[in-house]
């Protein structure tokens, strides 16, 4: 199953004629996605890598039934980028691109509560479910099929997260970059949620850091509704105050959004949280061990120990 | 990106919000001069990227020109410290030289976004003057909050609600829903992250009057304002900071003596985290951007070695897409023209990591390779004893 993505997904790319839009366009394709269709304005009707290019997303869903799609469209043109996606109403778009103006999507953020439309991003790495399908500008050969699902806020940590993961021999079943602005999509708790309720996904791995309140958030959900088990790493514990550590959310102010704050949170909402960026794959282990011992559930404990090995 | 409190109020001005008579001095003698035109007395504030000035003796109450430009001197001659700032301080280039206001009542009024709700916020209260963290501490009943609809945007009875709330009545309070109107104007015209002023006064003779004002751009809104580039005040920033801005890196200068090179925000974070947990003290955070490539690497690596304070250097880069091999032709280049003797660490991931591996190593350079990211922070600062 996984979430978001799968082997079924048809993908459009906006953005698909620019340089790093094609490029990774062909890396994604490499690994296995269905791209179908690119959206570029102004060059619709020509093709780049035998895929077909229309002027409008609305037109290129009207030829395609593509349902997902990448967005790779430059700053000042990206939040529109997102609006059209909404407007033709795709069923998930993912934003890469980094260092879209807070006003730009201010308002792009409440059109979209009312809308069926799922955003993933902005300035994220994307999405990928290993094995089927990948949107996003992630490594795909350090991902390894398998039960976990990975939620983040990074980029290259998220990457540093599943290698270890796979090192330790926990595939994942989807990993999820949400992204690093103030402004985003999906955040951890809608991510939660979905892996909550997906049959593939048996624990979940999570990767905050410094700023804002969105990981304690997310570990009041957890406690409240999370059947799984989770791990988390949290960015920062050094991070000093009032900078902004390279992401334009990673902000500590007025005493607030500390990672020793998020860590204490998410404990207290049991969940285990590696201390260590360096042992983030263990932390997964330990957490799926003491659930795996909790259960009295025959068939879930059965299926906990499988993962486990 | 910040700027200075004059610079704030003259954007405010510009909005129709009224701020006090003043003028701007890079001299103690400009200061004296702009004392007599304020009629003597008058007040000094200290202009730098960093709050906290009143308590730290940045803003003073003269009486006579002849004490503003003593006074003008003092701020000139030392880095001043405030608790925002450091223990090194900020040097003072800029002086605003103000008319003094007979004050009757003080607010606090702000914009900023709220990151849970992702919509502007207006903040208010009545306790003006005051850090407005400490008051949202002690008595949140005293702080008023307005989420803003971005699709309506600020509604004049939505002010007015405000206005209210603060005790005003009368024609100050319809005063104050227009500046309340054009405040958010100024938050969404110049792409500000926040628009705050602390405090906002009635005047002896009614008036309302912005006395203190901060704004910070939104950087990612910045390309959409020329003139913003030419309102930075560059002695208030690192130089090495300045230059890494040029190239699009994200450096923050810290106190430690490794130099860190890392590719990624949240990688970068924990790179630091991960050298204190060794024992180790980072130099500075330095991300490259997730995708690395050849150019920004041997960049930020000449940014680093500029650093007087960095005795080794940790490199970090979770390759991704990008190749190791390209990775280390960048280091192994920036760190020939330089003729770096420092010991260095590389840890590498990725594709053709093997490859990038070899060529460090034969390299000619002080380095070793990391097999991982904790194994690679114990050599460094094991290397730097």
């Amino acid at each position: 199953m996984s979430i978001l993505l799968n082997k079924n997904s048809k993908i459009l790319v906006q953005g698909i004629t620019g340089r790093s839009g094609l490029f990774h366009t062909q890396q994604c394709r490499e690994y296995g996605a269905n791209i179908v269709a690119g959206v570029t304005p102004g060059k619709g009707g020509i093709h780049i890598e035998g895929i077909p290019v229309f002027n409008t997303v609305a037109e290129a869903l009207r030829y395609t039934k593509a349902n997902v799609s990448m967005i790779f469209v430059p700053p000042p043109a990206a939040a529109d980028a997102i609006l059209e996606a909404v407007d033709a109403g795709i069923e998930l778009a993912i934003c890469i691109t980094e260092g879209i103006p807070i006003r730009d999507m201010v308002p792009v953020k409440a059109i979209l509560q009312g809308s069926k439309t799922r955003l993933v991003g902005p300035n994220c790495p994307g999405v990928i479910t290993p094995g089927e399908c990948k949107v996003g500008i992630m490594p795909g050969h350090i991902h390894k099929k398998g039960k976990i699902g990975v939620v983040s806020r990074s980029g290259t940590l998220t990457y540093e997260a599943v290698k270890q993961l796979t090192d330790v021999g926990l595939g994942q079943s989807t990993c999820v970059g949400i992204g690093g602005d103030p402004i985003i999509g999906m955040n951890f708790i809608d991510v939660l949620t979905l892996f909550n309720q997906d049959p593939d996904t048996e624990g979940v791995f999570m990767i905050g850091e410094i700023g804002g309140g969105a990981e304690e958030a997310a570990a009041e959900w957890i406690r409240k509704n999370m059947k799984k088990p989770v791990a988390a790493f949290i960015a920062g514990v050094t991070a000093p105050p009032g900078k902004r550590m390279g992401h334009a959310g990673a902000i500590i102010t007025g005493g607030k959004g500390k990672a020793a704050d998020k860590i204490r949170t998410l404990q207290e909402c049991g969940v285990i949280v590696s201390t260590s960026p360096t042992r983030m794959g263990e932390a997964m282990l330990d957490a799926m061990a003491s659930y795996c011992q909790s259960i009295t559930n025959a068939a879930v404990k059965v299926a906990v120990k499988k993962v486990l090995k | 990106m910040n700027i200075h409190e004059y610079q704030a109020k003259e954007i405010l001005n510009s909005y129709g919000i009224p701020i006090p008579r003043g003028m701007v001095a890079m001299t103690s003698d400009q200061v004296e001069r702009a004392a007599k035109m304020m009629g003597g007395r008058c007040v000094v504030k200290a202009q730098i990227y960093a709050g906290g000035r009143g308590k730290a003796g940045g803003v003073k109450l003269v009486h006579y020109p002849e004490q503003a430009q003593e006074y003008g001197k003092e701020l000139f001659s030392r880095p001043l410290v405030t608790s925002q700032t450091g223990p090194e301080g900020l040097r003072v280039r800029r002086i605003l030289v103000e008319e003094a206001v007979e004050i009757a009542r003080e607010f606090y009024l702000s914009i900023t976004l709220d990151r849970e709700t992702s919509l502007y916020v207006l903040i208010a209260s009545a306790e003006g003057g005051m850090d407005i963290e400490e008051v949202a501490n002690k008595s949140p009943e005293k702080i008023h909050k307005l989420l803003i609809d971005p699709l309506t945007g600020l509604r004049p009875y939505q002010a007015r609600k405000i206005s209210l709330e603060l005790g005003l009545t009368g024609t100050v309070c319809e005063d104050c829903v227009e500046l309340l109107m054009n405040l958010y104007r100024v938050c969404q015209e110049k792409d500000c992250s926040l628009v705050e002023i602390n405090p906002l006064v009635v005047t002896r003779a009614g008036w309302l009057m912005a006395m203190d004002a901060k704004i910070a751009f939104d950087d990612n809104a910045v390309y959409r304002h020329r003139e913003y580039p030419d309102m930075m005040d560059y002695s208030q920033l690192d130089p090495l900071e300045i230059t890494a801005g040029k190239y699009d890196l994200a450096y923050i200068k810290l106190t430690g003596s490794i130099g860190c090179l890392v590719n990624g925000a949240g990688l970068a974070m924990a790179t630091l985290d991960v050298l204190k947990e060794c024992g180790g003290e980072p130099a500075n955070f330095l991300d490259v951007g997730g995708g690395a490539t050849r150019e920004k690497v041997a960049e930020a690596f000449r940014i680093i070695l500029q650093d007087r304070d960095v005795k080794g250097v940790f490199v970090n880069i979770f390759g991704g897409i990008m190749r190791c091999d390209v990775i280390a032709h960048g280091i192994i280049e920036a760190a020939g023209a330089f003729n770096c003797t420092l010991p260095i660490v590389v840890r590498m991931d990725g594709s053709k990591v093997e490859e990038g591996k070899k060529l460090l190593r034969e390299s000619g350079l002080n380095v070793q390779v990391g097999d991982d990211l904790g194994d690679a922070a114990t050599r460094i600062v094991k290397m730097l004893g």
